[in-house]
């Protein structure tokens, strides 16, 4: 059976038609294309993608005005059902604004916009979305952001380690993040965010192809499911 | 009813913005300067009997992300002239 994605676009997303590529790419099927603005998702989705980019120009906090989008409800409630759901960048920061993943995305440390490749450790290679990685493998995926330092306070922070909850891990000391935390899933796995860009690491002629088992994983998973 | 929405770091929160315009104020030289903190002010016009819980909702459902951010509201109409 194809693989039913949807890639959902805010205005201002910018980095929707790479993660609709990559979706069609690797799965052989052209996600879905939803805005913002649409009431309701379609029914029976495997998969929905939050790219990256300046949702609603970044008004008031990264992800906020995205976060209370008509499009979220219906969001909110296929994560709940178990969908998976990959928040990128942007998208991350959207996810922790809704409530779908604890934490927030700040300025990162450096006051920078942080635009190259950069190398990331596989904490957890048990959920959904990075099963097709090994456990601690180092990939390169690009990073492209401004606000990409992960804040929880202490007692999340050794929830979201205690319970495997740290997908991915920068290698060096990047943005700020608390204990250089790149991507985290919900409690129940089917929710990943990430600052880090797999749609754009997708071939070796685009420089790297590290992100591409992370939607193989997903599109294996869901089809023989 | 004019509101006005304060919203801060809260204490322990690393306010970057704020650490490098700090720096700049020492450039320019400026001494004693302690620390900076920046944030963020909402102004408001409501309805009259907007209730202070509604208001608190809207503090924590939008404008103030409660993870990072405290804040006050300040009701600008029970201002004494000056």
């Amino acid at each position: 059976m194809a693989f039913r994605a949807a890639v959902v676009t805010f205005p201002g997303s910018n980095c929707d038609r790479d993660m609709a590529v990559a979706i069609e790419q690797i799965s052989g099927t052209a996600p879905i294309r939803v805005w913002h603005g649409d009431p309701t998702l379609p029914d029976n989705l495997d998969f929905i993608a939050l790219p990256g980019g300046f949702s609603y120009g970044d008004y008031l906090r990264s992800g906020a005005m995205a976060a209370n989008s008509p499009i979220m409800q219906s969001i909110i409630e296929a994560a709940g059902k178990g969908v998976p759901v990959l928040g990128v960048c942007n998208g991350f920061q959207v996810l922790t604004e809704s409530g779908l993943l604890p934490g927030a995305l700040m300025r990162n440390a450096s006051q920078n916009f942080i635009c190259r490749t950069v190398s990331l450790r596989i904490e957890n290679n048990a959920t959904v979305f990075t099963k097709a990685y090994g456990k601690d493998e180092e990939i390169r995926v690009p990073v492209a952001h401004h606000d990409g330092n992960y804040f929880a306070d202490e007692a999340t922070l050794d929830r979201l380690e205690g319970d495997g909850r740290v997908a991915v891990r920068y290698l060096e000391k990047l943005n700020g993040s608390r204990r250089d935390i790149a991507g985290i899933v919900n409690q129940a796995g089917n929710v990943l965010g990430m600052m880090p860009h797999p749609e754009r690491a997708i071939s070796a002629e685009l420089g790297g192809e590290d992100g591409s088992r992370l939607f193989e994983g997903v599109i294996a998973g869901m089809i023989a499911a | 009813m004019k509101i006005r929405v304060l919203v801060q770091l809260k204490p322990g929160v690393l306010d970057p913005q704020g650490r490098a315009v700090h720096h700049s104020l020492e450039g320019l030289g400026f001494e004693g300067v302690n620390e900076v903190r920046i944030g963020r002010t909402i102004d408001l016009d409501v309805a009259d009997d907007t209730s202070d819980a509604a208001l608190d909702d809207m503090c924590k459902k939008l404008l103030a992300n409660m993870v990072i951010e405290d804040y006050v509201v300040e009701k600008l109409d029970q201002v004494e002239p000056a």
